[in-house]
Order: structure tokens, then C-alpha cells, then sequence
């Protein structure tokens, strides 16, 4: 008894236990206030510093094509992406390796090494090869090469989403003489949308911050201008801070967008699990 | 002819597990036909060999004259004449009760919205739940998932049902709705062949019981016959372990 309470350090004082709530400052979301003053003090910066300012209107033309390429490569590595993933799952032997060894393939390599690859040397080779030579725009191949990288990473979406329905469903369908295909759309991809819908939003995030990556191969987007911005007029604090903000601004831009279409696509709808 | 033809059956998988070792089945129009036996002994390996769930390793499989064995054969068109009620349910749990029951007409029987949906509803009156139409699957209990998963099967109009451990996942509370609805079934001449463990409705509903051990049909006959009266040793041993 003594030893107790020489361990509690003061005597006759009860050590309860309680349920703590926290208090609002616990719990308030400070970070946003955090991003938004980041945000005010560099917009404020570019509005009203003269060498900001400057940097900006040399940066900006290339907000377009980022813009521009992360759509297109989006679309396209969407539709690569399916293809491949329906090509795993696929019964047909050769549409199954097809697609196991491209997704291996790029998986297997960094993305900056493989954009040199592809968009230096395999794109412009294969069009040499079907008889149109320099027929692909410099920024094209390089579309296309992210376009093909990020096709390999959306099959893993898409396949994984596939095979976490179970086999009844498939099985049911099929024994109600739905064809495979019919099976596919109208049964297990609603289900599987709903774990496919979040990781393929974070890869069109994803897709808009490695546009970046196209700056090594001459596409004329934010990084590359930036650094041709900085690089002759030596103001490189004002440039790559530019630079960072307006990325900062369209990620978060795009990712209020994903999350509003997201929470629609994946609603409970009444019931349902 | 046979409604259900089943010839020198054999299922093996990966090579190494034989599960049906040689089964001949013939089932009749009207014919209600229940399969008995201990656990793995294959018959629910032979009742998805029926419809081709399972592609047989050998053997033939005919319903209705139509050989599903035969590569021009169009499965889809043989399986939409035959309805398969599984354990575990399998609604389709994003789709409403009227949509699951309505999606394989409009898609396989091509019939319009509103002719599939006074089917469905039909047939959702048949199986006692004309009031849930608009529920999903999951605010249903088991009992009534498994009466949907009937009336879907129902709604497609087939020539057979196999009804595959029908109310093994069930509550015993609601086993019962479900056996009823199997029961009216076989009084109106439903072609049906179940594997159950219920011996109650065995000897109520089928013309004939058919007993499995080991990947082949040990025993075969009338319900009474086999259950008062069984012939072979392993037929009977199932039966000590298994009747009061």
C-alpha cells in the first residue's frame, strides 16, 4: 500500500481514467490553414514582386501544354491500362502474355530511362519501320512514351479490381447465359469500378506531376520554361518558386476536382455494399 | 428423350484430384432428381459439370437433345435454359432485386424493359417477397437472397434447375421458405436435379434419390426404398451417420 503510493508519487490523490476529448484546436485542421498562407504569401509575391512577375509570364505559356499532355496521356494510358488488364485476365493465351510482358516490361524500368527510351529510340524507330519516318511530333513521343508507362501501371489497377470479385458472380452471370463479355460489363465491372475509381484518380495526379519528367526530352511544359527562364536571367529563387507554386495550384486544383467525382462514383448508394 | 444426359462422367483437377470418377445420369422431363452423399464426394462437382461450370475431363453431357460437349454448341443459349441456384446466393449485390432478376432477360432473352420486369415480379411473387423488389441484395436475409437467386433463375424460363446445396448457408429458421419454394417447384414439374444435405425434402420432392461416395453413383432408387431399405454397405453407413 505504501509502495503504491509512494509510486503514484503523491498520496490520497485517486488516479482515474477518463475519456479525453479533444479540444478543437486538437482537432482542427490546421494544415489547410498552413497550404492556404503558402499559397496567399506566394501568390501576393507573384502579383506584386516585378521579378516574380517577370518569372511568371515566362512560365506560364507552358501551364497549357502540362495541361494539355496530362490529358492526353491520361486518356490514352486509361484505354492502354483496360486493355492490358482484360488482356490478363484474358482466357486467350497469347492476349495473356501480351499483356503480362508489357506490364513487366515497363514496370521493371525507372520512368526517366524509360522515356529516353521510348521517346527517342523505340517511338521514332517503329514509325521509321511502318514507313513514317518523322511522322510523330516531338511532343507526341513523348506522350505517348508516359502514356505507355502509365498504361502498364493502370493494367495492375484494372486487373487487381477485376480478380477481387469473387467467382460466383462471374459464375452466376455465366449460368444465367450472359456471355463472357456481357458478364465482364454488366457484373464485374460496376463491382470492380468501385476499388478501381481511387487508384486511377491518383494516377492522373500522378500523370500531372511527371509531365515534368517530358522536360528531357525538349516538350516546352512548366519545367522545361523554367529552367530556360532561369537559366539565362539567373533569377533562380523567383523562377523555381514560381515554378513550385503554380504546380502546387494545379495538383490541388485537380485533386478537389478527383475527390468530388470520386465520392459521386463510389456513394453508397441505399444498401448496397 | 432425356432431359439430362450425363455419360461416363470424369472431372479431375489439376491432374491429381479426381473428383468424378465415371458417373452415368439420365433425368426426365418433370423428373425431380436429389443427390445425397458425404462432403467432397463430388457431387456438386458433377451437378456444375451439367451446365459446363465445370468442363468436364471426360464424357458426355447432353440437355435436351443439345450436346454441350460439342465445341458448335452455343453454351450461352443452353445455359440461359438452365437455371443454377449456387450455396452461397451470388445476387449481384450492386444491382436492386428487380435488376438482378431482370438483367439476364434483357440481355440473353432480349425482352424489353417493362415485359422483364412484369416477369420478374412475377416470379417475385411466386417465391413470396413481391415487396422487396426495390431492396438490394444485402438488406435481405439469406432466405430471402436465396428465394431472389430462385426467382432470377425463374425469370429466364428454364427447361431444368440445379440447385446446388440450396440452404446450407441458411439459418435453420429459414431453410424452411426456401424448401418451400423447391417444393412447389417440383409439384408443378419442374425438371430439377439438387444436391442437398436435407433429407426432408429428399423424401418429400424427388422421384429419386441418388447416392455418391468417392466420384461415382454408389446407389439409386425411390426415396422410401433408399432410405428404409438400402442396399449397399457404404449407402447404409452414410445413412447410420446421418438419420436419427
Amino acid at each position: 500500500m505504501q509502495q503504491l503510493e509512494a509510486a503514484r508519487g503523491r498520496a490520497h490523490v485517486p488516479l482515474k481514467r477518463r475519456a479525453e476529448e479533444e479540444a478543437w484546436w486538437q482537432s482542427a485542421p490546421w494544415w489547410v490553414g498552413i497550404i492556404v498562407a503558402v499559397m496567399v504569401a506566394m501568390g501576393l509575391k507573384i502579383l506584386f514582386d516585378e521579378d516574380y512577375d517577370l518569372a511568371w509570364k515566362n512560365i506560364i505559356p507552358g501551364v497549357w501544354i502540362t495541361i494539355r499532355s496530362t490529358i492526353y496521356i491520361f486518356l490514352i494510358a486509361l484505354i492502354l491500362g483496360l486493355l492490358a488488364g482484360l488482356g490478363q485476365v484474358s482466357n486467350n493465351v497469347v492476349a495473356r502474355n501480351v499483356a503480362r510482358a508489357y506490364v513487366e516490361l515497363v514496370r521493371g524500368i525507372p520512368i526517366l530511362p524509360l522515356i529516353f527510351t521510348l521517346a527517342l529510340v523505340i517511338i521514332p524507330d517503329v514509325s521509321a519501320a511502318v514507313g513514317a519516318e518523322n511522322s510523330v511530333p516531338n511532343d507526341w513521343r513523348a506522350i505517348l512514351a508516359l502514356a505507355l508507362i502509365y498504361g502498364a501501371y493502370m493494367a495492375e489497377i484494372f486487373r487487381g479490381g477485376i480478380q477481387s470479385i469473387a467467382r460466383g458472380q462471374t459464375e452466376a452471370g455465366r449460368s444465367l447465359g450472359l456471355s463472357r463479355r456481357q458478364t465482364m460489363r454488366s457484373v464485374v465491372m460496376p463491382q470492380a469500378a468501385r476499388s478501381i475509381i481511387p487508384p486511377i484518380a491518383n494516377d492522373f495526379i500522378a500523370i500531372l506531376k511527371d509531365t515534368s519528367l517530358l522536360s528531357v526530352v525538349g516538350v516546352l511544359e512548366i519545367t522545361r520554361r523554367t529552367r530556360q527562364y532561369s537559366a539565362s536571367s539567373f533569377k533562380f529563387p523567383e523562377a523555381f518558386f514560381t515554378m513550385t507554386f503554380i504546380y502546387l495550384a494545379l495538383v490541388l486544383a485537380l485533386s478537389t476536382v478527383l475527390t468530388l467525382f470520386e465520392a459521386r462514383m463510389t456513394r453508397d448508394r441505399a444498401g448496397e455494399r | 428423350m432425356n432431359m439430362i444426359s450425363v455419360q461416363g462422367l470424369h472431372k479431375t483437377f489439376n491432374k491429381t484430384i479426381h473428383a468424378v470418377r465415371g458417373v452415368d445420369l439420365e433425368v426426365a422431363a418433370g423428373e425431380v432428381v436429389v443427390i445425397i452423399g458425404p462432403s467432397g464426394c463430388g457431387k456438386s462437382t458433377m451437378l456444375r459439370c451439367i451446365n459446363l461450370l465445370e468442363v468436364p475431363t471426360e464424357g458426355e453431357v447432353s440437355i435436351d437433345g443439345a450436346d454441350l460437349m460439342d465445341k458448335g454448341t452455343d453454351l450461352d443459349l443452353v445455359r440461359a435454359e438452365v437455371g443454377m441456384v449456387f450455396q452461397s446466393f451470388n445476387l449481384f449485390p450492386h444491382l436492386t432485386v428487380l435488376d438482378n432478376i431482370t438483367l439476364a432477360q434483357k440481355k440473353v432473352r432480349k425482352r424489353s424493359k417493362e415485359d422483364a420486369e412484369v416477369e420478374a415480379r412475377k416470379q417475385l411473387e411466386r417465391v413470396g417477397i413481391p415487396d422487396k423488389a426495390d431492396a438490394y441484395p444485402r438488406q435481405l436475409s439469406g432466405g430471402q437472397q436465396q428465394r431472389v437467386a430462385i426467382a432470377r433463375s425463374l425469370a429466364m424460363g428454364p427447361k431444368v434447375m440445379l440447385f446446388d446445396e440450396p440452404t446450407s448457408a441458411l439459418d435453420p429458421e429459414m431453410i424452411k421458405e426456401v424448401l418451400d419454394v423447391m417444393l412447389e417447384l417440383a409439384e408443378i414439374g419442374m425438371t430439377m436435379v439438387v444436391v442437398t444435405h436435407e433429407m426432408g425434402f429428399a423424401r418429400a420432392a424427388a422421384d429419386r434419390v441418388v447416392f455418391m461416395d468417392e466420384g461415382v453413383i454408389v446407389e439409386t432408387g425411390p426415396p422410401d426404398e433408399m432410405f428404409s431399405n438400402p442396399k449397399e454397405e457404404r449407402t447404409k453407413a452414410f445413412f447410420d451417420q446421418i438419420l436419427p
